[in-house]
């Protein structure tokens, strides 16, 4: 990423309400122009986080930078961060026109520069022609386009998206996924993306944070928390995981140390069938199978051991290996991943 | 200007104990030394005197007013003022419970809404031109009268008249066209409650006791009725507790024996015993106190 | 049987007992208007031997009509504007704060609808005998403020709480200072609602007769001139067209705040 100093800087920062704490001890550092998601289950903070970056909570204790400076204090109205709330928060007694251009007509913007600008945001986000209709009369993906629309105006160096697909159906959610990133990509803006969809963080950011109780529990890239999960939270919220402990680790790598294997990452083969040099193995009987279309989801019963769960694709239009029947599992030991207990 | 509106904006966005004090300051103030002020003066006072010879208010912590309450004649009033309470309440229930029904389970829910109107619209309209209506309609010469008159049932109307308690000389100066005043003015404020909770009651409640083998009208008793007993409770509250403290019926319909009302009124008057007037409104606050116990074990306060 | 029964054929004697109850309680509203045009002046008559409406003539010659009409849109006035203001700091503060004590404010803010009238009346005209107030326009105006100030808070209340408060949250977002998020986005959400709640507390205090009689004094609201005129058995009729005056007067506005409100219940407060 370019620039020395973060768009966004949070250290360690909490949030307490009462007893409870809704964001505990978070450090981050949000580059300028990345898409940065932070992903985790409902109730992790991650809302909180960007309720904090956007003004409308202070921090208990911590300290939050927005590009060097520090943002104590500041009403969101002096933070030059824009939100794209979870229900959109459209004026419903205003126009779309009138939506869209409020952050200019509170900055006193002339009228002609202000309609000229609200048409060009519209343009950006696929929606020319619905300006004089009420926010009432407009589709769920369009009153998002909206929110957006009216966010982007204001030129601000940060977004903020809160969740902001979730009342989508999922075809227009994939769609809306790839506009948001091309429309990120295009205008240079910091996005920050709250969501606690994991394929939906993969696919569009640059680098994310998993939250968890408050806490962060990894930063990294797409590739590097899926591969190389810290936590066996991550390892378990972030895509399919296999967490193996106790005995069976012992007896396939030599040390108790629990380690998480992907699901994609093992072969199924027949009982008794040969394994190639250094991989592990464990014998099984499958328990499961779910077809999936592209792919089949097995759940596989081991002996001593918490089920395996082993994605194969269907490359074969035919063969796919019936619940009862024994199987051997092998994997490479290079795909382990050693996991540290919080 | 604007530039002003904002620093003073994030001023109080800093500080939001203090703008919710500041929110809450004027009327919380107003509040607390108008009304509550009021209301401890009023307790403060029956605990006053009148002295008989000066005329003057002494100011000193006293039980002599509620002592003055217990005479007879006092007495009497209050007793006159409960009984009409309850007989009040008890009417009202019995002509509110058929509309309050029909609106609740045979209505449309065009038919509804309009009926609801129509119960409301009495309500909102001056509640002392209500009254007043009645002095028109019970004269001895007026619309009931004639009506009576032409069903030639004159004579009954002459017979209760003439009964000691409850007649007088016209149906619009005694205890009887009181008792029909209060009637007309609160009977919204049962029909409403009474058709709330019977519209709270569920069809398959109904039509599981039917199934059971009940008759309608065991299913109204044992099913129907308890089920709107709370909004039968709620609506109590309201006939009694107004008919309670009221002068206005009284001093248009009734006679010379006084409610608790009008004896309040008349007390504080040119007479200026104050206390005295205090102390009577203690009555209907202590009697609805009782009442209120007593009904919210009916579940009367759920149906408000 | 008893379910499915919504708009089927109604028993005969329901239809019969509800059809009555309506016409009780309607009924009288015509007799009142009927009497605006009955010639004899110092009875109520029935039939009436003639029909006039010189009475509509002899009302607006009153001068003290005139004098109690007056007032009595002074008092409301003044006790709507407060109530105006009173009411809808008070709304959005309970609205918006969790602070201590909020349960108890918000209780008290319910008194002087849930107390009768009477009690009011005595108490403030406890609290003036106390500290020595004379009757005025004022002690008027502070009778009537008491529940107006309810009535606004009320309406106001549950609007702010039928609003989404992320609108607030995304005009200061946007740019918006508090003063301007509420001149933008927030009033505009409670202005049916403090007209409503303002036309509401208009009618009530216009109407309001009880706990007038105890802090007016020596003058006369228009309820309070309908109310001697009890005793007065001469140009009856006189009273008859003030009274019609009062419901129609009372009902409009009243009407229209339901409309405003769209009917939800809870808001309207029982009158006084």
């Amino acid at each position: 990423m370019s620039g020395s100093v973060p768009a966004v800087r949070l250290t360690r920062v909490s949030r307490r309400f009462g007893d409870v704490r809704a964001v505990d001890e978070v450090s981050l550092d949000i580059e300028d122009g990345e898409f940065f998601s932070m992903l985790g289950p409902s109730g992790s903070g991650k809302t909180t986080c960007l309720r904090l970056i956007a003004g409308f909570e202070e921090p208990s204790t911590g300290k939050i930078e927005l590009h060097g400076v520090e943002a104590a204090g500041l009403p969101p109205y002096e933070r030059d961060v824009n939100t794209v709330f979870q229900d959109y928060a459209l004026f419903p007694h205003m126009s779309v026109e009138e939506n869209v251009g409020y952050g200019l007509m509170i900055r006193r913007v002339p009228r002609a520069e202000r309609e000229r600008r609200v048409q060009e945001m519209l343009d950006l986000v696929r929606l020319p022609g619905v300006g004089g209709r009420r926010p009432a009369q407009l589709s769920g993906g369009q009153r998002q386009r909206v929110a957006l629309a009216r966010a982007l105006i204001n030129h601000p160096r940060v977004l903020l998206l809160d969740e902001p697909l979730g009342a989508l159906d999922l075809k227009l959610r994939e769609q809306m996924q790839v506009e948001l990133k091309a429309i990120q990509q295009r205008v240079g803006i910091t996005f920050v993306y709250v969501t606690h969809d994991q394929e939906e963080a993969l696919a569009m950011s640059d680098r994310l944070a998993v939250f968890c109780e408050g806490r962060v529990e990894q930063v990294g890239t797409p590739a590097e928390v899926y591969e190389r999960p810290a936590t066996a939270f991550v390892a378990d919220f972030v895509g399919v995981s296999n967490v193996v402990v106790g005995l069976l680790a012992e007896t396939l790598t030599g040390s108790p140390r629990p380690f998480s294997i992907r699901p994609e990452k093992i072969r199924m083969l027949e009982a008794g069938a040969a394994v190639p040099d250094g991989q592990c193995a464990v014998e099984g009987r499958v328990q499961d199978a779910v077809y999936l279309g592209s792919h089949t989801r097995y759940v596989i019963d081991v002996e001593r051991a918490a089920p395996f769960t082993v994605i194969e694709q269907n490359r074969d239009a035919t063969a796919m290996t019936r619940p009862g029947r024994a199987v051997r599992l092998a994997w490479s030991a290079d795909h382990h991943r050693s996991l540290v207990e919080r | 200007m604007s530039g002003l509106g904002r620093r003073l904006s994030t001023f109080l966005y800093r500080r939001p104990r203090l703008a919710l004090s500041l929110l809450l300051a004027f009327p919380l103030l107003g509040f607390a030394v108008f009304y509550l002020g009021s209301l401890s003066a009023l307790v403060l006072q029956s605990f006053f005197h009148l002295d008989g010879f000066t005329g003057q208010v002494v100011r000193r912590l006293t039980l002599a007013t509620y002592g003055d309450l217990l005479t007879r004649a006092n007495l009497d009033i209050v007793a006159r003022t409960v009984v009409m309470a309850a007989l009040v309440t008890v009417a009202a229930a019995t002509l509110a419970f058929p509309l309050a029904y029909s609106m609740a389970r045979y209505a449309s829910p065009r038919m509804k809404a309009l009926l609801y109107l129509a119960v409301l619209l009495p309500l909102w309209s001056s509640y002392l031109v209500r009254v007043y209506s009645w002095k028109l309609i019970l004269a001895k010469e007026g619309v009931l009268g004639w009506v009576i008159d032409a069903v030639g049932l004159g004579w009954a109307l002459e017979r209760l008249l003439a009964l000691p308690v409850i007649g007088g000389p016209s149906l619009s100066v005694s205890p009887m066209g009181t008792f029909l005043a209060f009637l007309y003015v609160w009977l919204p404020y049962m029909i409403l409650p009474v058709a709330a909770a019977l519209e709270r009651i569920p069809d398959t409640l109904l039509e599981a006791s039917s199934d059971l083998g009940a008759h309608p009208w065991t299913t109204f008793r044992h099913v129907t009725l308890p089920l709107a007993l709370p909004g039968l409770a709620a609506g109590s509250i309201f006939t009694f507790s107004l008919t309670l403290g009221d002068f206005v019926v009284p001093g248009t319909l009734g006679n010379s024996a006084l409610f608790i009302g009008q004896a309040v009124l008349a007390h504080q008057g040119t007479a200026g015993n104050v206390p005295l007037a205090a102390a009577f409104t203690a009555v209907p606050m202590a009697v609805m106190g009782v009442y209120l116990l007593a009904v919210r074990r009916l579940g009367a306060f759920d149906a408000l | 049987m008893p379910s499915e029964t919504r708009g089927r054929r109604v028993p005969l004697a329901l239809t019969l007992a509800a059809g009555g109850t309506l016409a009780f309680l309607h009924a009288p509203f015509l007799v009142i208007a009927l009497y605006t045009l009955t010639t004899e002046d110092a009875s109520f008559r029935f039939p009436p031997p003639g029909l006039t409406l010189r009475w509509f003539a002899v009302a607006w010659e009153r001068p003290d009509i005139w004098r109690a009409l007056f007032l009595s849109l002074r008092v409301a006035t003044v006790a709507t504007a407060v109530a105006l203001v009173l009411g809808t700091l008070a709304a959005l503060g309970v609205h918006r704060s969790r602070f201590f004590g909020r349960e108890t404010v918000s209780f008290l803010l319910l008194l002087p609808i849930a107390l009768p009238g009477i009690v009011t009346g005595i108490a403030l005209r406890s609290a003036m005998s106390l500290l020595g107030v004379p009757f005025s326009f004022w002690t008027v105006v502070v009778a009537h403020a008491t529940f107006c100030v309810v009535v606004v808070y009320n309406n106001v209340l549950a609007r702010l709480r039928r609003t989404s408060w992320s609108q607030v949250e995304a005009s200061m977002d946007l740019g918006a200072s508090a003063f301007q998020t509420f001149r933008h986005v927030l009033g505009p959400h409670i202005g049916t609602a403090l007209v409503a709640g303002g036309m509401l507390a208009f009618a009530l205090s216009f109407d309001e007769i009880i706990v007038t009689t105890f802090t007016a004094g020596q003058q006369e609201t228009l309820p309070i001139w309908i109310f001697s005129q009890l005793t007065k058995p001469r140009q009856r009729p006189v009273t008859n067209v003030v009274a019609l005056f009062v419901i129609l007067a009372t009902a409009g506005p009243i009407l229209l705040a339901h409309r405003l409100t769209q009917g939800r219940s809870g808001v309207m407060g029982s009158g006084k």
